[in-house]
């Protein structure tokens, strides 16, 4: 069986893949997808968690469902934020929006 | 894993490529459909669909060594406490049935469409939308497929959902237009009815399935049965709840009443989708989750009788609607749901076999009048486009630019185009002649078999209903063959109209043989339906030919079509005048026409009195009485006292700290270095952040 | 769910039944009637205000240790639901003249407020990480409110990509936590701590949690966002989140610390020094540049977090802690009534969204309208910590209470801090009686109610601090 350990690197990792795109990708709707990454590979350790330490329990598994159901909260209210910024700025880009300052 | 099951014996294991073929012919057209001719993703999309139907054949020559059939699991799904979800296949006759109507029909139906659609995309003025046509239509078989051969009832809603979404794609499949073309939303309207209409319906559906999680703790079609008699001898009142709930998401799926008023909007999709999904497969649906709960049902008889009633009085009341149209199609969408009604009634007095017999003649016959409509529709089409160039000749050529709008659909433009289209002719006169039950066609013997089925058992009222509905249905389609087919063109694009291509009447060929030898499957004395379907319907029992039924009801068909003759046949109609039939009939037949005024009783009814009440609310009770009177006076002149004679004291004073000057230079110069690091970048504050969490984690690591 | 959970989870209950139904009968409310809704709003949260004040003295927990009331959760919940009436008496004044009043504004502020409120009640990690959920994803909504306007729109996109980037965070240190313990109860994570010892799950996972929170209460260096979003965000927002959001992120940070980690403090106490520090040191210093009130006010409310939190690093000194966690509370008390005041004086002169906002906009308010000038000035004192306002009782506590505990240094970095802040609160009541101008203040009655009110009551409760402060020392956690 592959070791717990496994799973919490590939999830390390994956957290980090999507910190380094939170902070290198200009366009904010690559940065919501690295925030989603983050999100996701939380997920992939708490399910890991579960199964390894309490499979017994189900609050792990709860968890991830809990987390993936707000994360898609998070994304629809995201994304509409995204969108009414390009209407009315015509980009996405999280550079450009630096009205505020100082 | 947990492959309990030992591996399904004989061609079993193919199960899953009814639904992966299509998926994968969706795929193609979707990736690569771009790059390839229109012909090459018309054949792609009908191979997909022919490749489930040859895996369909398949499994049903396996089923006749293991007639038991098998459960094919592809994945775990859902395993959450004791609810246990698989995506599984179950192959069993009554699901391998089912899976051959729709694939069979549909290819048919593909095939056809390569044809139609070609002409249908120019005529409309957008090649470009040919393309998502047929991945519409393939993912269409994919939904339809998960829907017949899931074993559990989530699987089978999932399925439900999916073809309900191709129906709202495929009706609105020309979105920004009328159904002339014309730029307007009503395309998009009616499907958005039907997506609404069916959310009615799902929400019966949903209703239905958690009562049986809750009470049976499964949604499994096996366990569900399993404890099924024991539930109902305990609390009938429970299984009867599912049962209609169930019956109110059938009534949806299936239209009948109240909830069929999206089917003949449905009209607005182009005409393969009105033959596969509007008459042949998705809607038939509901009988199929019928015969599937055949052992919930038979628990509970009086849910039985409701269903029954249900489904003669919508196929009564429908075919006398068919009666009173104008539209080729409409006219056959309330055959559809007439016919509809056949069946629902046959599931519900407990005649499965009978029911799911008519459901798949009527899938052959009715395809092949829808399509057969389809061509007259495009012949016309071409017959105007022909006109139009001749009198455009020489013209800059703008296919939009006709003062004068001609509907194609409408059979008082029609006449006379036996000659013009001899095969679409003969075509639909065995689709007529089917559908009316006229010996010996497929028709006569499914029909027969439910007139029969409900005499025997002995509901009286159902079977008077529906061989009344068999005698308007017989005079509707007559109706239909005079005006459409025989005296003399009543329009100019009539008198021109042009057969279709081979593509085209290929097709309707093969479902107008199925049309005349379809009764083949179950012909009294032989039953060879019924005891294919008893090794899933364990209840099922061969009924016996009752030669009165069959005689009243073949010489009533043959009255009406008479009828028919004489009315409109005797006489044809020229243009312009008004059907002989309304001359006689007066108010009635304005009633037919209005469909009973159903559409308008429903705004009066719900929509108009929602809309009033929420006016009412709003201008009485919010503004006159909370926001003019309570707020307005009470509050705000409240307030206004308190806070400007009471609490307004006329304070005034002056604040001097210089004391703090000699601080603030200081300061004020280091606040200044550090502000640009606020530069407004989310970025480099999301940096900030991240620097932050590594200083913390670095100091307790390194901490130890 | 037993008739006792239900009893504990009644308040929240309420006022989420409440928001769900406060949406449906928004829609038929018409647009130029919203007073309607605002008033709604207020009803329903007065009315969990009355059912969560019943549960005062209290001490249960239900669903399984989930859900806790004690007398902690209710004082919390009691600040909560007063900072959400003064989000609503803020708005009500303020949104329709800025032509931004949406009903959805009062729903929304209601759903924040239950996630606040389960925050503070919540014992256990899922619930935590809805609660934050439940709290951020309207407040991102609010703080685009003002939708046509860029920097509105703007502040509601950073906000939420920052607080989405922060809540990943929190909730990795939470899947630490779990895995450190195999429960995610936090009665459960101090058991499992006890028997298993101190490793690197636990510590990394504390750590990745309080940067969760220190996010949502603007501790240096997870601050950034703070400035923009108050300044884009509608003013009546920007008061809410101010009080709001920090009140229920100290609340978790104090409940997941004392109850499931108080073994960690010698590794987290030095840290929290640090952060509470640099909050206090960098807020105050940064806020001196500012030239916009809404952003100076931000800067001040960075400030302030620094000081709440200062209550919280002695939580690993036994005989201290609660006097400590009594003065904290006390301070959001403080913090949250000067706090409305204040954001209700600057939505006064925002005559238009986004206009009026500049300092120097405030010149001449002392003349034209004194006792609007005389209410800002009580507030700036309160927010420096000078008599006789209730700030400077505040602070008074506070310092004392980390003196107690040996940490001389945090107290006269408090101190030292103090004095700058100085600077730019009365630089502010210097430009409002001693600069020549014409502002021209809103006299709304909601707006005139809030700052009035609040300007007493920091005046008053300075007179007599002593029931307030024996509310909040028999709220402390134990």
């Amino acid at each position: 069986m592959i070791p717990l350990s496994w799973y919490l690197w590939l999830s390390a990792a994956l957290f980090s893949v999507g910190l380094f795109g939170v902070l290198a990708r200009r366009n904010a709707i690559a940065i919501l997808l690295a925030i989603e990454l983050m999100l996701n590979a939380v997920n992939i350790n708490l399910v890991a968690f579960w199964r390894y330490l309490t499979p017994g329990q189900m609050n792990g598994q709860v968890f991830a469902v809990i987390v993936l159901a707000v994360a898609a909260a998070e994304v629809a209210v995201g994304l509409a934020l995204v969108i009414s910024v390009y209407r009315r700025r015509q980009t996405v880009v999280a550079d450009e929006l630096d009205l505020l300052k100082w | 894993m947990h492959f309990s099951e030992a591996m399904p014996a004989g061609f079993f294991s193919l199960a899953p490529w009814i639904v992966f073929f299509p998926l994968l012919g969706l795929l193609v057209n979707l990736i690569f459909g771009k790059r390839l001719p229109e012909r090459a993703i018309g054949w792609i999309a009908s191979l997909a669909s022919g490749a489930a139907f040859v895996v369909s054949i398949l499994l049903a020559l396996s089923l006749r060594e293991h007639a038991e059939g098998t459960r094919v699991l592809l994945a775990e799904w859902i395993h959450i406490g004791n609810l246990r979800l698989d995506w599984a296949f179950r192959v069993d006759t009554l699901s391998v049935t089912m899976m051959l109507v729709v694939s069979g029909v549909g290819t048919l139906i593909h095939i056809y469409a390569i044809g139609y659609m070609h002409e249908d995309v120019r005529f409309k003025g957008d090649p470009g939308r040919y393309r998502r046509f047929f991945v519409f239509f393939n993912l269409f078989i994919v939904a339809m497929m998960i829907l017949v051969g899931g074993d559990s009832y989530l699987m089978l809603f999932v399925g439900w959902e999916g073809v309900g979404l191709c129906s709202f794609l495929l009706i609105g499949f020309w979105y920004d237009m009328d159904t002339l073309g014309r730029p307007s939303w009503a395309n998009s309207n009616a499907a958005k009815k039907a997506f609404v209409t069916n959310r009615i319906g799902d929400f019966g559906f949903l209703m239905a399935a958690f009562l049986m999680f809750w009470s049976f703790g499964s949604l499994n079609f096996d366990e569900v049965f399993a404890q099924a008699p024991l539930l109902a001898q305990a609390m009938p009142g429970l299984v009867i709840a599912i049962t209609l709930f169930m019956l109110l998401g059938v009534s949806g799926k299936s239209a009948q009443i109240p909830l069929y008023i999206w089917l003949p909007d449905a009209m607005a999709g182009p005409t393969p989708v009105s033959a596969l999904i509007h008459a042949a497969t998705m809607v038939t649906a509901g009988v199929y989750l019928i015969a599937r709960s055949a052992p919930l049902y038979v628990t509970v008889p009086a849910a039985q009788y409701i269903v029954a009633l249900l489904g003669a009085t919508t196929a009564l009341f429908a075919a006398t609607i068919a009666v009173g149209q104008y539209d080729i199609k409409k006219v056959l969408a309330y055959s559809t749901i007439s016919q509809l009604g056949f069946m629902v009634a046959a599931v519900g007095m407990g005649a499965f076999v009978a029911g799911m017999f008519h459901l798949v003649t009527h899938a052959f016959f009715k395809a092949l009048l829808f399509l057969s409509a389809g061509s007259v529709i495009l012949g016309l089409e071409r017959g105007h486009h022909h006109l139009a160039h001749a009198t455009h000749h020489g013209k800059e050529h703008d296919p939009h630019a006709h003062a004068e709008v001609f509907d194609p659909g409408d059979m008082r433009n029609m006449g006379g185009l036996r000659k013009r289209m001899p095969v679409t002719f003969w075509l639909y006169l065995i689709g007529t002649l089917a559908l009316a039950g006229i010996f010996p066609f497929a028709g006569f013997w499914s029909k027969d078999e439910i007139l029969a089925d409900a005499f025997r058992e002995g509901y009286q009222a159902v079977y008077w209903l529906l061989t009344i509905a068999a005698f308007f249905t017989a005079f509707y389609m007559g109706r239909q063959i005079w005006l459409v087919f025989f005296g003399e063109a009543r329009h100019e694009a009539a008198a021109h109209a042009q057969e279709s291509p081979w593509i085209m009447t290929a097709p309707l060929m093969v479902l107008a043989a199925l049309s005349v030898l379809g009764g083949a499957l179950n012909l009294p004395g032989l039953h060879s339906l019924t005891s294919w379907l008893e090794h899933t319907l364990e209840m099922v029992h061969p009924g016996e030919f009752i030669f009165p039924v069959a005689a009243l009801s073949t010489v009533l068909a043959l009255l009406a079509l008479g009828l028919s003759w004489w009315v409109y046949g005797r006489r044809p109609l020229v243009a312009g005048q008004v059907d002989p039939l309304k001359q006689a009939l007066g108010p009635l037949f304005i009633a037919l026409e209005n469909k009973w005024y159903v559409d308008e009783g429903y705004w009066a009814v719900f929509v108009n009195r929602y809309i009033a009440l929420a006016r009412w609310l709003a201008e009485k009770v919010e503004w006159a009485f909370w926001h003019e009177w309570f707020h307005d006076t009470v509050l705000v002149r409240g307030f206004n006292f308190l806070s400007q004679k009471v609490l307004h004291l006329r304070l005034d004073r002056q604040v001097v700290d210089a004391f703090f000057d000699g601080l603030a230079t200081l300061t004020g110069r280091i606040a200044r270095r550090l502000s640009p690091l606020q530069n407004g970048f989310v970025r480099s504050y999301a940096l900030m952040v991240l620097s932050g969490v590594v200083l913390i984690l670095g100091y307790l690591l390194l901490k130890g | 769910m037993t008739a006792a959970d239900f009893s504990l989870f009644l308040p929240l209950a309420v006022l989420l039944i409440w928001a769900t139904v406060l949406l449906i009968v928004d829609l038929f409310i018409p647009k130029e009637r919203k007073g309607w809704t605002a008033s709604l709003s207020a009803l329903g949260l007065a009315l969990t205000l009355f059912l969560s004040l019943r549960q005062w003295g209290e001490t249960a927990s239900g669903f399984g240790e989930m859900l806790r009331v004690d007398p902690f959760a209710t004082f919390i919940n009691a600040l909560l639901l007063l900072s959400g009436l003064g989000g609503v008496l803020l708005a009500y004044g303020s949104i329709r003249r800025h032509g931004v009043e949406r009903g959805e504004y009062y729903t929304l502020l209601l759903f924040s407020v239950s996630g606040m409120m389960l925050m503070a009640q919540a014992r256990d990690l899922i619930l935590l990480f809805l609660g934050l959920e439940l709290l951020s994803i309207p407040l991102y909504v609010l703080a685009a409110f003002a939708l046509p306007r860029l920097d509105s729109e703007e502040a509601g996109l950073k906000y939420f990509l920052l607080g989405a980037f922060a809540s990943g965070f929190f909730l990795y240190g939470t899947a630490l936590l779990y895995g450190a313990s195999g429960t995610t109860l936090l009665s459960g994570i101090a058991q499992a701590w006890s028997q298993a010892g101190r490793n690197l799950f636990f510590l990394v996972g504390a750590a990745l949690i309080l940067v969760g929170l220190g996010f949502k209460v603007a501790l240096v260096p997870f601050h950034m966002w703070t400035p923009d979003v108050y300044q884009g965000a509608p003013t009546a927002v920007t008061g809410f989140m101010a009080a709001g959001a920090k009140i229920a992120g100290f609340a978790a940070l104090w409940r997941i610390f004392t109850e499931a980690l108080p073994g960690l403090a010698p590794d987290v106490t030095p840290i929290l020094w640090a952060l509470s520090a640099l909050t206090m040191l960098l807020g105050n210093l940064l806020a001196i540049a500012q030239k916009n009130v809404k952003r100076m006010l931000a800067y001040s409310s960075i400030a302030h977090a620094g000081y709440i939190l200062m209550a919280f690093v002695p939580f690993g000194v036994p005989q201290v802690r609660d006097v400590a966690l009594a003065a904290g509370l006390f301070y959001l008390i403080t913090y949250a009534i000067t706090n409305f005041g204040a954001w209700a004086v600057v939505s006064a002169l925002e005559r238009q969204a986004g206009q009026g906002l500049e300092l120097d906009d405030y010149a001449g308010l002392g003349s034209k309208a004194p006792a609007l000038a005389l209410a800002m000035t009580v507030f700036m004192l309160s927010l420096t910590g000078v008599p006789p306002t209730l700030g400077l009782i505040g602070k008074f506590y506070l310092f004392r209470s980390v003196i107690e505990a040996g940490f001389y240094g945090l107290a006269v970095l408090g101190v030292l801090t103090s004095l700058i802040s100085a600077y730019y609160y009365l630089r502010l009541v210097v430009i409002m009686y001693m600069r020549p101008g014409e502002p021209q203040p809103v006299a709304n009655p909601w707006l005139n109610l809030t700052w009035g009110a609040m300007a007493i009551l920091t005046v008053l409760f300075s007179l007599i601090p002593a029931p307030l402060f024996w509310w909040a020392s028999q709220s402390v956690l134990r």
